[in-house]
């Protein structure tokens, strides 16, 4: 089986024009695939642009040289081409991507903030928003809290809804950006096997993790992003 | 498979330039909008926003280049080429037009209900009692109590008169909206509101939005993709996420840079 997602030669590099246009070359030749099933853990120190590399798989960076290939429905894609309206189709049915933070929106109810993903797509509302329900008690959000924006959460349980909102809907790639960090351990405990979940599902997973015992549960390759520093 | 008009664009421009007389308005602005796309358009103000928007609504006709629309009948059509009634059709009926100023889209001197019932008889309703009932619950729909169907909106709040805007621009169900500052001049609590109430709506009723703000809040929270404007120019343009987390040109950098974190 072919992968479903492949980066080749991918490079980033930032121009500060407020700075005088000051260049700041970060990565240069990325090259990994993921396939179904399959998890992949970005590692390198701090700064290293491990955090890029996700954002541009997402497009919401754009990526200076490569290719981003993404397989869906027999269809490759190289996102780094393609027009926007493909990159949120794209975001619609085949990648997710769970942020380092939660973008509160206000007066949306944290409930609805995890179902809306599967609005608009066949799912009727309520269950929609059941099944938003069931994740958001299985990552401990109480329905108490289920009702309120979340803009007045603490960071952990913004974090869960984000978690939520990212895993709810099921797509082939799922992006993962430092997930448990700002989790307590038995909430760790829950993501780890939320992922081991899509994973079994055939989920193919790209994940930033700083915690040993989360990377070592859920990681199949590490990818050290130091072999693509680009030279300064 | 989508069907194959949901392929082809609902607007597009094609080189739009506007002088007026030397001073230049916009030049050379090219876009293509989806259906349920929004698309905003960024810029300080003197930057040609407003006069792009005033082209797309054919409210001003252009120097150079053109603007396609594709009609109900799946027709694309040049908007130079329509004639006076077919451009005041669609502007009643296909098109709905969002004023900073409520005072500007709405009519001041009739009830709320009337605003509405409007641009309802503009297109043949005729039965009242039908038309009071559409009025009714777009109201409700905008979050306006319907027991103040009948009141002048003069006694509305700005909040409330942006919400009856709204509410007369959609009861007939146009498939294109241009906004000009639909949140300038409310205060925030209000904005927020009005900014949910649009976001829902949009994508519940699969609208194509042109919203022009220099507000890159309101432009990440409502639109898809994003074109920045400087000096009559497009200088650059991305899925909205992408032009404000990874700007490229100068001049976007320091917009991004510029908004005070809150």
């Amino acid at each position: 089986m072919g992968a479903v997602l492949e980066l080749i030669g991918v490079s980033k590099t930032f121009t500060m024009h407020l700075q005088g246009g000051l260049r700041l070359p970060v990565l240069a030749g990325v090259s990994f695939a993921v396939h179904a099933g399959e998890c992949i853990v970005l590692a390198g120190r701090s700064g290293i642009g491990k955090s890029s590399v996700l954002k541009m798989i997402f497009g919401s960076y754009r990526c200076d040289a490569g290719h981003i290939l993404i397989e869906q429905d027999m269809e490759r894609t190289d996102l780094v081409q393609a027009p926007a309206r493909r990159v949120l189709s794209l975001r619609e049915n085949t990648i997710g991507y769970v942020s380092q933070f939660l973008r509160a929106v206000p007066r949306v109810p944290a409930i609805d903030v995890v179902a809306q993903p599967l609005f608009g797509n066949g799912t009727s509302r309520d269950s929609a928003r059941a099944r938003a329900a069931d994740l958001l008690h299985r990552l401990n959000i109480p329905d108490s809290l289920q009702n309120l924006p979340p803009a007045t959460f603490s960071g952990g349980e913004q974090q869960r809804v984000n978690i939520a909102r990212g895993f709810l809907p099921e797509r082939p790639i799922l992006l993962l950006d430092e997930p448990t960090a700002s989790l307590d351990s038995e909430n760790c405990a829950v993501v780890t096997s939320l992922i081991a979940e899509k994973k079994r599902y055939g989920t193919a997973v790209v994940a930033v993790v700083h915690d040993e015992t989360v990377r070592e549960r859920i990681a199949d390759t590490i990818v050290d992003l130091t072999q693509f520093a680009a030279a300064a | 498979m989508t069907h194959a008009t949901e392929q082809e664009a609902l607007l597009s421009a094609e080189g739009l330039t506007r002088w007026y007389g030397r001073q230049l308005g916009c030049r050379d602005v090219s876009f293509d909008l989806y259906e349920g796309e929004v698309m905003a358009v960024v810029g300080e103000s003197g930057s040609g926003k407003t006069t792009l928007l005033n082209l797309l609504s054919a409210q001003i006709s252009p120097s150079a280049g053109r603007v396609l629309y594709r009609m109900r009948d799946g027709v694309t059509r040049d908007l130079a080429g329509l004639g006076e009634a077919e451009r005041r059709l669609l502007a009643r009926t296909d098109w709905g037009f969002v004023h900073q100023d409520p005072t500007m889209g709405l009519r001041m001197g009739v009830s709320a209900g009337a605003n509405v019932g409007e641009r309802l008889m503009a297109v043949g309703w005729r039965h009242y009692g039908e038309i009071r009932g559409s009025a009714t619950s777009w109201l409700d729909r905008v979050e306006i109590d319907p027991a103040r169907i009948d009141d002048m909106p003069a006694t509305y709040s700005s909040g409330m008169r942006q919400r009856l805007q709204i509410a007369r621009n959609l009861v007939t169900q146009p498939r294109l909206i241009l906004m000009d500052e639909p949140t300038g001049g409310l205060d925030v609590s209000v904005q927020a509101r009005l900014l949910d109430l649009l976001r829902g709506l949009a994508s519940e009723l699969k609208l194509s939005v042109v919203l022009v703000t220099h507000d890159l809040a309101v432009a990440r929270l409502l639109s898809h993709r994003t074109i920045v404007m400087k000096e009559g120019e497009v200088i650059e343009t991305g899925l909205t996420d992408q032009v404000l987390d990874d700007p490229q040109e100068p001049y976007t950098q320091l917009l991004v840079a510029s908004v005070l974190p809150a």
